[in-house]
């Protein structure tokens, strides 16, 4: 439609693009600048080229950082993906446990990072723990799951996945309601048991979604800070680094603007390449399966 | 018997997957009503001896309870207020109104989705430090005030009003003002409504933009309050961090209740 006045669009769209742009779009080119500097917050800004980048990618510290983020977001996509699947496909029919099962599981979606972060340390504690003690009686060692640099990522991406998965199942018994029942019936009536059924009606048409969910708890996960910040500080030894947590660890704790910003900036560049590749692949494949 | 046994395993299932999601809740709540000694002593007992409350009693003396929820309900009410009231007219502008820079205009709102708050935080830290804005509610809401996704959701749902009810609307000598708040706003309450809860839960329960944008007490945000109950040397005191666990969860889990449907319908339908 045409606007009433020349103007109207502009001043009905200022105040949104205006934040957005305050926001989100100058910080990223902010702190592309500032990633040449070394700025201590105390005394002027000094120019050093590259030398962030050096000091960040020497001894490899980079790269654990990287590696690190991709292992635990890797656990946890395929993880809340997976889960989040099956329990869409278990819990999508009707009676009262299958709606109370929808219920509790979408429920840690809703309650804050903080609350599930204090809880599983809790259960996982090496002393008191409910769930460390059942590990123990197990024949586990003695000690506490995120005391362990073997086990502290992985147990970190776990309480991910409890929190994610109740996500993924709703997006996915949305994307099963939509599927037309007709579908499914014709198929069945040319002699496709369950698992063809799923395998070639289900599956297909769950493309989508499955891509959606897949970009969004890529992009949720790479930005996980608050377990790590609350349950483990980045450690032990360092290993549950994640990208977030460098860089509040270089801007907080070290006062280096210019290492805070290089690292943003790396984090921006390796997530919208992930999420990129992502959707590509998917695409492709939602192209295959018609 | 094959066909009871095949209705069986799902309800089995799906019995021990929801056991799975309540027990943690369960479990806070049971250990918020134990006392020091029966934690040190017994950490896995079951049961409270007693319902004993000191747990809470020292949450609320260890922080102050009530300002910190009302600062961040404040906060997260600002936050879903601000994105509905900015994204109906932004949201009009990108649907239904032909203008030169529209392509431009949709090309901003779309990349911002895919900058978060965690990449830009840094530079953002630094301006609010310069305009001497740390510690203060603005530096808390402005940042949120307009939202991507918000904006986005809002121009697809409007594009799906017929373009009659518009005309009509002007020929009747209504303002673009009336008709982006009156006319349009009620249109696609559904998706208002699941933008406002959805913002408000997501803000609410927000940890990393209050832990960056805030130095002092001033204007704590509750999940702030609790992360710092742990990490003020309690120790083993964990029925206390459980009890401020459940003070922080509650209000949330008490809002799911009322509007699960809605919630999983805006999750849900995206």
């Amino acid at each position: 439609m045409t606007p009433r006045a020349r103007w109207h669009p502009w001043a009905m769209l200022a105040p949104t693009l205006a934040l957005l742009v305050t926001f989100f779009v100058l910080p990223i080119g902010v702190a592309a600048y500032q990633s040449f500097f070394s700025w201590d917050l105390l005394t002027p800004p000094r120019f050093v080229g590259a030398a962030n980048y050096r000091a960040l990618a020497a001894h490899g510290h980079l790269f654990h950082i990287a590696l690190h983020t991709a292992v635990y977001s890797g656990l946890v996509v395929t993880g809340t993906m997976s889960a989040g699947l099956a329990l869409a496909l278990l819990v999508d029919r009707p009676g009262r446990v299958f709606a109370l099962a929808r219920t509790s599981i979408f429920s840690a979606y809703v309650v804050s990072w903080v609350a599930v972060a204090l809880l599983w340390m809790w259960m996982l504690d090496g002393n008191g723990g409910i769930v460390g003690g059942a590990l123990r009686a197990l024949g586990a060692p003695p000690t506490s799951l995120l005391g362990d640099p073997r086990w502290a990522l992985p147990a970190l991406a776990a309480v991910g996945v409890w929190k994610l998965t109740g996500y993924a199942m709703v997006v996915f018994l949305a994307g099963l309601r939509s599927l037309p029942r007709a579908l499914l019936e014709a198929a069945a009536l040319d002699g496709a048991g369950p698992w063809a059924r799923f395998r070639h009606v289900t599956m297909p048409h769950l493309g989508p979604t499955a891509a959606f969910v897949a970009t969004t708890t890529l992009v949720t996960s790479f930005q996980a800070f608050d377990v790590v910040r609350i349950m483990t500080q980045g450690g032990p030894a360092r290993a549950t680094e994640l990208f977030v947590y460098a860089i509040y660890e270089q801007i907080f704790l070290n006062l280096s603007v210019g290492k805070a910003s290089a690292l943003a900036v790396v984090f921006f560049l390796l997530l919208l390449a992930l999420a990129g590749l992502q959707l590509r692949v998917w695409r492709a494949r939602a192209g295959e399966a018609r | 018997m094959t066909a009871s046994r095949a209705r069986l395993l799902p309800w089995l299932v799906a019995a021990v997957a929801a056991a799975a999601w309540l027990f943690p809740y369960a479990w806070m709540v049971l250990t918020s009503f134990k006392t020091l000694e029966e934690i040190v002593q017994d950490p896995t007992a079951p049961l409270p001896r007693h319902l004993d409350l000191d747990a809470y009693r020292e949450v609320f003396a260890a922080m102050p309870v009530w300002r910190y929820t009302a600062v961040t309900a404040v906060m997260a009410g600002s936050i879903a207020a601000a994105q509905v009231a900015l994204a109906l007219p932004a949201g009009y502008a990108l649907a239904k109104l032909r203008f030169a820079g529209r392509p431009f205009a949709v090309g901003v709102v779309l990349a911002c989705l895919l900058v978060p708050a965690q990449a830009t935080f840094v530079p953002v830290f630094l301006m609010f430090a310069k305009l001497r804005m740390v510690d203060t509610m603005g530096a808390l809401i402005l940042p949120f005030a307009a939202s991507a996704l918000g904006t986005f959701l809002v121009r697809q749902a409007m594009m799906s009003v017929p373009d009659e009810l518009i005309e009509a609307a002007r020929m009747d000598g209504a303002s673009e003002w009336t008709i982006v708040y009156r006319i349009l706003a009620p249109a696609i309450r559904p998706t208002l409504v699941s933008l406002l809860l959805v913002s408000f839960v997501l803000h609410y329960s927000d940890y990393f933009w209050p832990l960056v944008m805030t130095t002092d007490d001033g204007v704590r945000t509750l999940p702030l309050g609790v992360a710092l109950l742990r990490e003020q040397g309690t120790g083993v005191r964990w029925h206390i961090v459980m009890a401020g666990n459940v003070v922080l969860s509650a209000p949330v889990l008490v809002l799911f209740a009322a509007a699960q449907r809605q919630l999983m319908r805006a999750v849900g339908g995206r």
